[in-house]
């Protein structure tokens, strides 16, 4: 095992966090299950800013202020993400998202 | 093997486990409740890294707002069927696959990066430690303190560069207004959605309930 921790542990981190977050969204059914997926997906990015930050002297400032950013859009994509998954699950009475193919061709 | 690298590896490993747990997990309710552990130790890994305003805002926004709405989410949805929802043996498959093979390329891609982008073989001690305090985060988000004191990297020319006001005048890169134009955003995003998730039983009682449909499982 290394004797200090590199940028390396960090990005390997934030990358299972991506990987997590992106199968996440691509099997489940939920739509809730869903949406963790992409929760999951924007804390690997922070994860990867900060590390960023805290590695690269030039971005000490830059990389937590777009993590902060991250971190309001995630709210943001959070709630509205559940309204509408709330509005379908009145609609439709499911939140299966293989269901909703009302606009498939 | 230093206490800081023991407390990383451990930080670093319940994360993680956290992480796949929230995939492999069928339950949407042990899901959520893993989730909140997985963003729990991500605040800890931003605390590590020495983001203290930002791991005390990824507590209070992820695990103490976000969260909730998605627990309010599982709850008002959660009922027979959907909260166990099984995927198939081959979507499984498929999914598992494609998650190794993009996280071999992920990880060959960090771990042969080339020596010249390799920037920093430490972290910033003789910045970080200073710059990082919350006090200097907000003076560089009012563009009082210079936000990239050595920003080399960002684009701007060399001779441009030189007419940037030294510390104590405005500094022109200040992220206020983007932080400004952020809140804002987030407010209309959340009038946005108390107006799309609002009950219509007014409308649906004039055209007619929907035909419920229960498919799958």
């Amino acid at each position: 095992m290394p004797e200090e921790i590199g940028l390396n542990h960090y990005l390997l981190l934030g990358a299972l966090l991506f990987v997590c977050g992106a199968v996440c969204m691509a099997s489940k059914r939920n739509a809730i299950g869903v949406l963790m997926g992409v929760e999951l997906v924007l804390n690997g990015a922070t994860v990867n800013f900060v590390a960023f930050a805290h590695f690269n002297p030039a971005f000490v400032i830059e990389g937590q202020v777009f993590a902060l950013f991250v971190i309001v859009m995630a709210a943001a994509e959070a709630a509205i993400a559940l309204a509408i998954v709330l509005n379908f699950y009145n609609n439709h009475l499911t939140v299966d998202v293989d269901t909703a193919e009302e606009l498939k061709g | 093997m230093s206490f800081q690298v023991f407390l990383f590896y451990l930080l670093a490993g319940l994360t993680g486990l956290c992480a796949i747990s929230v995939v492999v997990t069928q339950n949407i309710v042990r899901a959520a409740a893993w989730l909140l552990f997985t963003l729990a130790g991500v605040s800890g890994i931003l605390f590590f890294l020495g983001a203290n305003f930002v791991g005390a805002t990824q507590l209070l926004v992820y695990v103490g707002g976000t969260l909730v709405l998605v627990v309010f989410g599982v709850m008002l949805t959660a009922q027979g069927p959907f909260i166990t929802m099984k995927t198939g043996a081959a979507e499984w498959a498929v999914s598992t696959l494609v998650g190794l093979l993009l996280y071999g390329v992920l990880a060959t891609a960090i771990l042969t990066r080339t020596k010249t982008n390799d920037f920093a073989t430490g972290p910033a001690t003789q910045q970080g430690g200073e710059l990082t305090r919350s006090t200097v985060l907000g003076e560089s988000l009012l563009g009082i303190e210079q936000a990239t004191p050595k920003a080399n990297v960002t684009g701007v020319p060399a001779e441009k560069r030189k007419d940037l006001p030294s510390k104590g005048e405005r500094s022109p890169v200040g992220y206020l207004l983007p932080f400004e134009i952020v809140s804002v955003h987030l407010l209309v995003v959340l009038i946005g959605a108390a107006y799309l998730a609002r009950t219509k039983r007014r409308r649906q009682a004039e055209g007619g309930q929907p035909a419920p449909r229960v498919e799958g499982s």
